[in-house]
């Protein structure tokens, strides 16, 4: 369950762009005519893309009256699911895994990085507005940890020279590229083997 | 060790490339037509005779699940949902499949949607995998360009569409009726089985829900025999998997190997060893966080099955090998792990809800050594309350790795408690405050 607050300053009114009107339609398309309800989810995250990243409270109900569904369900849906955001985040969204696999290859440092860098505190937007960070549960990318995701994006096999590279190179506008930070392919076993680990963070 | 011509997904790294044209030349959808053609009984024999056990967690036969599917279409249409939720700590499995070998998941679909008797199928990825699931859905258009999807696929006489559904960051909508909660538009919470989906799943009607490894695997057993599938690995254990393996290893990596290899040997041949060497091993958690840990006492002989595992009070889960060595702390990395689920509990049973919580705080105060004696006997306590009193698997999921912690590292955790209860010497140490709350104020 996640533990979101709702942004205290609210915009009024939420509409669907014209172009995402026409991707609404497409998705409506693909759930049974009378299951349009299905839709809350994708929807959801066409609000959120549209409106820089979060959900305002109007979305909601603008999304609830298109499917005609009760306005709480919709409200239910946004505050279960934890990739929902309920207040504003950086333009540069920084989520570190820090589930055991990355734990042991040493997120935490990745973490205290995030701290210097970003902002003292989690889900608070750094001083210059574009970067922040938060911690979150296992991302599925265990192979390659420590790793993080910024906005749709993997960055995996990090240490701490390269997150400082990538953290520093986020709040100056100008993201360093997704995939491996030690040069390898995927998920494939690395031939250059450095024993004893000291190649990650 | 698997011979390179008994591997199923030749492009797992994407050596290849991942377009349709390279999987192509890769015998995907080779004969399709004819394998469909075949009939529903001979599909659903063949994948018995190659007793494929589910690869998403709990090992069930796959052709035993298809055959539960009603013969003849109702009223109701069948669907076919596919579990790519991929959350569970230690497993990045799917997310190669879905990004490397899309093919053969697409046609899998397609054969297993036949079999079933669905012409719809919904592929659930999670949230997360934004990328893959763009990738996911460019080969699904390729597919369609060449008519291998869509009305009579691939030239079989059967109508079938795949459609992509995003998750949005819950762990507990890989359970399969949180699943179909999921995309009918609720919150993520299990239903009460019986009725179990296959008759009564999505929308109400039968429905077919497996995991992303099962269905890419299911194109290549048709192929090649159910028999030789059978003749890998060990009886009722067979065929390949891939394995995960992360944490202290040199060459953290995912590997296709034969099922029932032994455990020391995956981690020396493929993933370079333990860091710090063999001896330096402290703990395995073999499938996944929800698998309790083994020993390293355990981990010098055991194979990597689901039967076997069983019997050392382990399992092989998702087959997400998480690698602990002496240089950890494995109380901290449980009670990480005891976080994880307390974070994602679903919150609609109350043993399950409360109960991670407590696991997770009394874990805690372990590590802080803040915890007494008595502490233990009530955390046992606490994760048999969990235990077999929930609606999903999701409790014995959160309870299982705590009491494997409890079973193997008692001394540990004994040595690490005291005499006297806190309260006496007045810590602040809030006993019924969410600890979590107060650490991330904004979370």
């Amino acid at each position: 369950m996640s533990l979101k607050k709702v942004h205290d300053s609210q915009p009024k009114d939420f509409k669907f762009s014209g172009e995402n009107l026409k991707k609404a339609e497409e998705i409506l398309k693909r759930y049974p005519e009378k299951n349009k309800k299905s839709a809350v989810m994708p929807f959801l995250y066409l609000a959120q893309k549209q409106n820089n990243n979060w959900i305002p409270l109007a979305a909601m109900k603008y999304i609830a009256n298109y499917l005609s569904m009760p306005y709480i369900s919709v409200y239910e849906v946004a505050t279960f699911y934890t990739m929902y955001n309920l207040a504003p985040v950086g333009n540069h969204f920084v989520q570190v895994c820090t589930t055991t696999p990355c734990l042991i290859r040493g997120a935490d440092k990745i973490v205290k990085l995030c701290k210097e860098v970003i902002s003292p505190n989690e889900n608070e937007v750094s001083k210059n507005g574009n970067c922040s960070w938060m911690e979150v549960e296992c991302l599925g990318a265990c192979v390659s940890a420590p790793m993080i995701q910024i906005n749709d994006d993997y960055y995996e096999d990090l240490d701490e020279k390269s997150t400082k590279e990538i953290l520093s190179s986020l709040i100056n506008n100008k993201p360093l590229k997704p995939g491996s930070y030690r040069g390898r392919k995927n998920t494939s076993p690395e031939k250059k083997l450095s024993i004893n680990g000291e190649n990650h963070a | 060790m698997l011979k390179p011509e008994n591997k199923i997904f030749k492009n797992l790294y994407n050596d290849h490339g991942w377009e349709i044209e390279s999987a192509i030349k890769r015998d995907d959808w080779k004969d399709t037509k004819n394998i469909i053609s075949k009939g529903r009984e001979w599909i659903i024999n063949e994948i018995k005779t190659s007793e494929l056990r589910g690869r998403g967690g709990a090992g069930f036969s796959t052709g035993l699940k298809w055959s539960f599917a009603p013969k003849e279409v109702g009223s109701r249409p069948h669907y076919l949902v596919i579990n790519a939720d991929e959350s569970e700590p230690g497993t990045c499995k799917d997310r190669d499949i879905l990004r490397f070998e899309p093919q053969k998941l697409i046609e899998g679909c397609l054969i297993a949607g036949y079999a079933v008797n669905a012409h719809v199928c919904y592929i659930y990825i999670r949230g997360e995998y934004f990328n893959e699931g763009k990738r996911l859905q460019n080969a699904i258009d390729q597919a369609y360009e060449k008519k291998y999807l869509g009305k009579n696929a691939c030239g079989s006489d059967w109508d079938f569409d795949i459609h992509i559904h995003y998750g949005a960051g819950a762990y507990i909508c890989g359970e399969e009726t949180a699943l179909l909660e999921s995309i009918e538009g609720n919150k993520g919470q299990p239903r009460l089985k019986p009725p179990f989906p296959a008759l009564v799943g999505l929308y109400g009607c039968p429905t077919i829900v497996n995991n992303v490894e099962t269905i890419a695997v299911v194109p290549t057993i048709l192929r090649r025999g159910g028999k030789w599938f059978a003749s890998l690995g060990k009886p009722k254990n067979t065929g390949t998997k891939i394995f995960c393996i992360s944490g202290n290893v040199n060459s953290p990596c995912n590997v296709e190997e034969e099922m029932g290899i032994s455990l020391r040997e995956l981690i020396e041949k493929h993933a370079g060893g333990v860091i710090g060497g063999w001896e330096n091993l402290q703990a395995v958690i073999p499938g996944g966080s929800s698998m309790p840990l083994l020993p390293k006492k355990i981990c010098d002989t055991i194979t990597m099955d689901f039967d076997s595992l069983q019997e050392n009070k382990s399992g092989l889960g998702t087959a997400g090998i998480i690698v602990i060595n002496k240089d950890q702390d494995i109380v901290a990395c449980m009670a990480r792990i005891a976080r994880f689920y307390k974070h994602e509990s679903c919150g609609q049973c109350t043993p399950c809800r409360e109960g991670a919580g407590w696991m997770w705080r009394i874990l805690d105060r372990v590590v802080k050594r803040k915890a007494t004696f008595s502490d233990i006997n009530l955390l046992s306590d606490v994760t048999k309350q969990i235990e077999g009193h929930t609606i999903c698997a999701f409790g014995e999921g959160s309870a299982w790795p705590v009491q494997g912690l409890l079973r193997h590292f008692k001394k540990e955790i004994e040595s690490r408690c005291r005499e006297e209860p806190l309260i006496k010497k007045k810590v602040d140490n809030p006993y019924l405050v969410d600890q979590h709350l107060l650490e991330n104020k904004n979370a």
